[in-house]
């Protein structure tokens, strides 16, 4: 995960973020290079949410550095957000509207140009274009879940963050949610994301974090560890012995 | 000019939302017309004393119409679990409050611009005139601008409901103070120049809280 500054997708220096006396995140370092996947592993309640809630600029931090492509998040926060995609628990997509809607809302907020086509290739992409006037009520979780994707990557972000991105969705959405992010574009995109799954997150990766206690307890790059290794590193580090992390 | 641009995409899409569940605009309207049709049953007398009563009534029936209205400003946000959502686009924690508030001014000068009528209606008197809806516009807009701000605040609390009118009211007292004033001066048919005082009240209430919100807006949403 080295890198030169200029050359740095994610910097993060010092990051702690507390609310009230409860420290979620205890001074986090990490960097990611441009087009690199990061994944970041850890039990419940070890900062994987805070951590990508600060990195969208949705959370501020208590202390410490955020760089994403070059810009400190701490000032440019508005041309940070135009250049990151989300997908997290929440779709963010408004259940009396439909898909097409929701999709030309957040055109109109990233400034999409020539929209109604973008609409129907990212739809495209994760086989909702049959569904794309049905309002976002009517669908189920894993299709909103896919729209949530094109949501995301509606602006052709350079980096994206998901926060267990997997919720809700079946095998073959999963596999087309990873499709969908990689092919997207010429450029490779810089993905860092929260799971649950160790076995398909080690896949998805280039390098990985388990954070625990809202502290790094361990980072390697991916084709360094199997499975085994990973589950046994994830185990030691999180001392979740009756644990069954996938 | 992007800001509003933006505030104005924001706004379209809470109207375009309205108009699929029509949740504010039925809720709130009937709401204030029980209210006047309360108050006129409770209330009568001669012509005279209606002119010294309805501006009162017209204020409290906003005011009251007014709370639920905003009540539902970010509630679809909370419920929709879009709040977040807004936030990550590239746009201003500032501009996120305009559109909010650009919406819910629009709701209630809509419930306004129905009630008025209905309101002359039953108590007899001329509301439809330039300096009423003068005080109606100028006054709406101070409430919403107080009111998107502590929707925004009262959204994270368990009992919002309750939350919004214990902050709002205390706050929008003065204006609403200044435009029964003003009302009654417009209802007896008094000319522009003794209105202008109030309205002058009104018109700085206005732009204190628009920018004293548009201001702390981001501390409100961002903790």
């Amino acid at each position: 995960m080295k890198a030169t500054t200029n050359e740095r997708a994610v910097e993060v220096k010092g990051l702690t973020k507390s609310f009230g006396n409860h420290l979620a995140l205890g001074g986090i370092d990490f960097i990611v290079e441009p087009g690199k996947t990061l994944a970041i592993f850890g039990p419940n309640g070890a900062g994987k949410t805070t951590l990508i809630k600060i990195l969208a600029s949705i959370m501020k931090p208590t202390a410490g550095e955020v760089f994403i492509n070059g810009l400190d998040l701490n000032h440019n926060a508005e041309d940070i957000r135009s250049q990151i995609g989300i997908v997290s628990h929440q779709t963010f997509l408004y259940g009396n509207l439909t898909a097409y809607e929701n999709l030309l809302f957040y055109c109109r907020m990233y400034d999409v140009a020539d929209f109604k086509q973008r609409i129907l290739q990212v739809v495209s992409m994760v086989g909702m274009q049959y569904r794309l006037h049905d309002r976002i009520g009517t669908l189920s979780r894993g299709m909103q879940q896919r729209l949530s994707i094109a949501r995301c990557l509606l602006h052709k972000p350079s980096i994206v963050l998901l926060d267990e991105p997997e919720t809700g969705l079946d095998q073959q959405a999963t596999s087309m949610l990873w499709g969908a992010l990689r092919e997207d574009g010429a450029k490779k995109r810089t993905i860092i994301f929260t799971s649950h799954s160790l076995e398909r997150g080690l896949n998805a990766c280039d390098d990985l974090i388990i954070l625990n206690r809202g502290k790094i307890a361990h980072r390697q790059p991916s084709m360094d560890l199997g499975l085994a290794g990973l589950k046994k590193a994830y185990q030691n580090c999180t001392g979740a012995g009756d644990e069954n992390p996938e | 000019m992007k800001t509003l641009n933006k505030a104005l995409v924001i706004a379209w899409k809470d109207i375009l939302s309205e108009t699929r569940t029509k949740e504010i605009i039925s809720s709130v309207l009937i709401f204030a017309i029980l209210v006047i049709v309360i108050f006129n049953f409770a209330f009568s007398g001669s012509q005279q004393t209606m002119i010294s009563l309805a501006p009162g009534i017209l204020w409290v029936t906003f005011a009251f119409a007014g709370v639920l209205s905003l009540n539902r400003a970010f509630i679809q946000e909370k419920d929709d679990d879009c709040l977040e959502g807004l936030m990550v686009c590239p746009v201003s924690r500032e501009t996120i409050y305009l559109g909010k508030m650009l919406g819910s001014l629009f709701f209630m000068l809509f419930i306004e611009a129905i009630v008025l009528p209905v309101f002359a209606l039953l108590f007899n008197v001329n509301v439809i005139s330039l300096p009423l809806i003068t005080i109606t516009v100028l006054t709406t807009i101070g409430f919403v601008a107080v009111g998107t701000l502590f929707s925004a605040l009262a959204v994270n609390t368990k009992a919002r409901e309750m939350v919004l009118p214990i902050l709002f009211f205390p706050i929008v007292t003065p204006i609403i103070i200044s435009a029964v004033s003003a009302s009654g001066l417009a209802l007896g048919g008094e000319s522009w120049g003794s209105i202008t005082y109030w309205l002058g009240i009104i018109a700085a209430f206005d732009v204190i809280f628009l920018v004293v919100s548009y201001l702390v807006f981001s501390f409100v949403i961002e903790e």
